[in-house]
C-alpha cells in the first residue's frame, strides 16, 4: 500500500480503525482531542463499526473501556497528561482486571506550571500500575505499535492493558509518510479477539476484582500481574517478528543505531531521539564513534536487550525527558539497575534532563553531551546530573521574574506596595 | 533539506498552507515532514507552520532555527517580536511577504538586502496561506504546477468546489508572478560536529520557593496583554445607527471589551478587541459592521 502524510494522531486512529476496535469511550484534552475526532467521523460515516462514547471524565472512561475489555470486545480509547492522571485510581485498579484493552497518551508535560508541550512524566507516572507501555518516534511507528500492543495485550500469555505513547506536537501535529498496513493485512497480524473466559455481562453479576484482607493474598495476585508483564517480553518478540513478516518493518523492544561499533551512546526514549540520530551522523562525519539506544518497551522494561546493547561502552548519557522531584531522571535509575555489576558494563553512566515541557533539543546539545562523555571516559570520573538549560534561557526567564516582582509591589494591579 | 516557514494568524489558513506544501513536495517524490505549532486555539493570534522536505528519511523535529525560506501571509506580524517571523534570518534565508509595500523598502526596513520578496496579493484575495503556498513551491523551483495542484485538491477535499477553485486561483497566481526567481531558495545543508557554538549551559540555583513558585501576585495583569494583536477584522459602530440600547453588545462581547456610557453610547476596546464578531451579529439594529483590519485608519 502506498505512503501518505499523517499526524500522529491520524496515525492513532488508524491503529484503531485497523484493528477494527469494538468500542471507544473517549474525553477530550489537549494534544489527543484529535483523535477521538477522527474516530467518531468514522463511526459518523460508518466507516468504522464501533460505538463511541463520550463519557463525563477520564476517570469514567477508563473504568469503561475496563468493563467493556471484560464483556470480550476490543476496546481503544486515548487521554493526555492531566487526563490520564485524572484516570489514574482506575489505571491501577483495571489493570489487575485482567481485561486488555489499547489506551494511546498523547505525552504533555503536567501541571504545575500548566504546559501544553511534551514530555514523559505523565505517562511514567503509570510506570507501576500493570500497563505494558509502548514508546514512539516516529508517526509510522504510532500506526504498527497500536496493532502490536493489540496482539500483545490479548495474547492468553500476558492478557495485560497496553498503552502506546507518542509525544504531543512532535509527533501528534507533525505529519509524516506512512505506510498503512492494508486491512487484510492487519486482519491477518491481528484475528478478532479471543475473550476466553471474559463474559461480563448485563444482569449476570460478577465482581471484577475481589477485596482480599491479608498480605498473601494480595501478593500472589500483585506478583501474577508481574510475570504476565514479565512475560510480554518474550511474546512481544514473536509479534514483532510476525508483524516484520507481514509488513517488512520490524520494530524491537529497542531500537539502536549506529550502536555496534560505538564506544558511546545515548539513550533515550521517543520522537525526539530522531533528533539524536541527526546527531549521531554529523558526530561520525566528525570521527566520534558514538550511537544511540532507544527504549521502544519501558514496561516490561527489555533489561536483557540493554545490557546486550550498551556492553564494553566507554561512556553513556541518559536524556531523559522527565524528571522525578528529588531522584532526577528516571529513565537513568532504570539503566543503572540494569547495568549496575553486569560484565562489561559501561563504567560511565551520565544524566541528562531535557525536553522537557517540549523544550527543544538543538544539535548543539548533542553534541556537547558527546564531549563531556568522552571528557568523562578519560578522567573516569562520571560527571553530575546536568539540566538542559542556557545561559540564555535564564536571562529570559530572569526578564519574567522581574515583572512578577514589579508587579508583586505594584499597589495600582493590588499588590503589596515597594 | 529545504525547510520552510510559513507565519500568519489563526484564520488564514497556515496549518491548511503546511499540509498543501509538505503535500506539494511528497508528490514530487521528495520525503516531508509537516507541522502546525500553536498554543491555546485562537483565531487571529499568531501561527506558524514549517514544512521540511529531504532526499531521504528527516530525523530532525520541531522548531526550524535556520529557515531557507520565511513566507509570511499576514505582513502586520514582521513587527511583533513574539510572532517570530525574522527569527533565524540573520543567515542566508529568504523572505517572502505578501503586501503592497515594495520589497526594496522591506530589505531596507529589516536590513535584509536582497533577501525580501513581496507578492501583492491580487484583487479580490484576503490574506491567505494559499497564496504563499504558490510563491514558495515556485520559489524552491523543485514543485511543478500539477503537484502544486494536486497538493491543493487532497488538502481541500471536502470543501465546496468554488472554495477549492478560489484557492487554486490563486496559487497558480501566485506560482506565475514567482516564476523570475523561480529557485531562489536553496536546500541547506545539516551543520557540522565540528567547530559547533557549544551551548552556554547554567547550573540552576536552588532559589526560595516565593522566587521560584510559578505565581502570579498581581490582579488584572491580562489588561497588560494588547489581545487585539490577534484581530483581522475590527468592529466598527456606526452611532448613526446605534439606538443606545446600552446592552446588547457589550453584554454578548464575550471578552468585556466594549464599555458603555452613562448616555448609551458603547465604545470598543481596540486593545482588547479580539475581533470575534459577536457583536456584529448581534447588533439589533445593525449598527457594527466589519471591516478588514488593514483597512482600518484609527487604532
Amino acid at each position: 500500500m502506498s505512503r501518505q502524510l499523517l499526524t500522529g494522531n491520524a496515525a492513532a486512529a488508524w491503529g484503531a480503525r485497523l484493528a477494527r476496535a469494538d468500542y471507544i469511550p473517549a474525553f477530550p484534552i489537549t494534544p489527543q482531542t484529535e483523535i477521538i475526532e477522527t474516530l467518531s467521523a468514522w463511526c459518523d460515516t460508518g466507516e468504522m463499526a464501533a460505538r463511541l462514547v463520550t463519557l463525563e471524565s477520564e476517570h469514567a472512561m477508563l473504568t469503561a473501556a475496563a468493563a467493556a475489555a471484560a464483556t470480550g470486545v476490543r476496546v481503544f480509547t486515548a487521554t493526555s497528561s492531566q487526563g490520564l492522571l485524572y484516570a489514574m485510581e482506575m489505571i491501577y485498579t483495571v489493570a489487575g482486571w485482567r481485561a486488555p484493552f489499547v489506551l494511546v497518551n498523547v505525552s504533555r508535560g503536567l501541571a504545575s506550571p500548566i504546559t501544553l508541550e511534551p514530555d514523559h512524566t505523565d505517562v511514567l507516572a503509570a510506570r507501576d500500575a500493570g500497563f505494558l507501555q509502548i514508546h514512539c518516534a516516529t508517526c509510522q511507528e504510532v500506526v504498527d505499535s497500536v496493532l502490536m500492543a493489540y496482539r500483545l495485550a490479548e495474547d492468553a500469555r500476558v492478557r495485560l492493558p497496553a498503552i502506546v505513547n507518542l509525544d504531543g506536537y512532535y509527533l501528534s501535529f507533525t505529519r509524516e509518510p506512512v505506510e498503512l498496513p492494508a486491512p487484510e493485512v492487519a486482519d491477518r497480524f491481528l484475528p478478532p479477539f479471543e475473550p476466553h473466559e471474559l463474559a461480563f455481562r448485563a444482569s449476570q453479576p460478577l465482581s471484577q476484582a475481589v477485596v482480599v484482607l491479608g498480605g498473601s493474598t494480595y501478593s500472589y495476585f500483585r506478583y501474577e500481574s508481574h510475570l504476565a508483564a514479565q512475560a510480554a517480553l518474550a511474546v512481544y518478540d514473536e509479534i514483532a517478528a510476525d508483524y516484520a513478516a507481514l509488513t517488512g518493518r520490524r520494530h524491537d523492544v529497542v531500537e539502536t543505531w549506529r550502536l555496534e561499533d560505538a564506544e558511546y551512546a545515548f539513550v533515550m526514549m521517543g520522537s525526539f531521539a530522531t533528533k539524536a540520530k541527526a546527531a549521531v551522523e554529523r558526530l561520525r562525519e566528525a570521527g566520534v564513534a558514538i550511537g544511540l539506544l532507544r527504549l521502544r518497551l519501558l514496561r516490561p522494561f527489555p533489561a536483557a536487550a540493554i545490557r546486550r546493547a550498551l556492553a564494553g561502552k566507554r561512556a553513556v548519557a541518559v536524556i531523559d525527558q522527565n524528571l522525578s522531584m528529588g531522584r532526577g531522571g528516571v529513565l537513568h535509575g532504570e539503566l543503572a539497575a540494569a547495568l549496575y555489576g553486569q560484565p562489561d558494563a559501561p563504567p560511565i553512566l551520565a544524566s541528562f534532563i531535557g525536553g522537557l515541557g517540549g523544550r527543544d533539543l538543538p544539535s548543539e546539545e548533542f553534541y556537547a553531551i558527546a564531549e563531556v562523555l568522552r571528557e568523562a571516559a578519560r578522567s573516569g570520573v562520571t560527571p553530575p546530573q546536568r539540566l538542559l538549560y542556557t545561559e540564555h534561557e535564564l536571562r529570559e526567564l530572569r526578564k519574567l521574574q522581574a515583572i512578577a516582582l514589579a508587579e508583586r509591589h505594584d499597589p495600582r494591579l493590588g499588590g503589596r506596595g515597594p | 533539506m529545504y525547510r520552510i516557514r510559513l507565519h500568519g494568524r489563526g484564520g488564514q489558513g497556515i496549518k491548511t498552507a503546511g499540509r498543501m506544501l509538505g503535500s506539494a513536495f511528497f508528490l514530487s517524490g521528495w520525503e516531508v515532514q509537516d507541522a502546525t505549532v500553536y498554543g491555546a486555539e485562537r483565531r487571529g493570534a499568531p501561527v506558524y507552520a514549517y514544512v521540511r522536505a529531504d532526499h531521504g528519511p528527516i530525523h530532525e523535529r520541531g522548531v526550524i532555527r535556520d529557515p531557507d525560506l520565511v513566507a509570511v501571509v499576514d505582513e502586520s506580524l514582521v513587527g511583533i517580536p513574539s510572532a517570530g517571523v525574522l527569527q533565524g534570518l540573520a543567515g542566508r534565508g529568504l523572505l517572502f511577504i505578501l503586501s503592497t509595500t515594495p520589497a526594496a523598502l522591506w530589505q531596507q526596513r529589516l536590513n535584509l538586502p536582497d533577501r525580501v520578496l513581496t507578492l501583492a496579493p491580487p484583487a479580490g484575495a484576503p490574506p491567505i496561506g494559499t497564496l504563499c503556498v504558490g510563491a514558495a513551491a515556485r520559489l524552491t523551483g523543485v514543485i511543478d504546477e500539477a503537484a502544486l495542484v494536486a497538493a491543493i485538491r487532497q488538502e481541500l477535499a471536502g470543501m465546496p468546489a468554488a472554495v477549492v477553485e478560489r484557492n487554486l486561483d490563486w496559487a497558480r497566481r501566485a506560482y506565475a508572478e514567482l516564476a523570475p526567481h523561480a529557485g531562489r531558495v536553496v536546500e541547506g545543508g545539516s551543520g557540522t560536529a565540528v567547530g559547533y557554538a557549544a551551548p552556554d549551559w547554567v547550573d540552576l540555583p536552588l532559589e526560595p520557593a516565593e522566587t521560584a513558585a510559578p505565581a502570579i501576585h498581581a490582579a488584572l495583569t491580562s489588561l497588560r496583554v494588547p489581545t487585539g494583536l490577534w484581530r483581522t477584522l475590527r468592529p466598527v459602530i456606526d452611532y448613526d445607527r446605534c439606538n443606545r440600547c446600552w446592552w446588547v453588545c457589550s453584554e454578548y462581547c464575550p471578552d468585556g471589551a466594549i464599555t458603555v456610557a452613562a448616555d448609551g453610547t458603547p465604545r470598543i476596546d481596540y486593545e482588547h478587541c479580539k475581533g470575534c464578531l459577536i457583536c456584529v451579529a448581534q447588533c439589533p439594529p445593525h449598527a457594527i459592521s466589519a471591516i478588514p483590519e488593514t483597512e482600518a485608519t484609527n487604532p
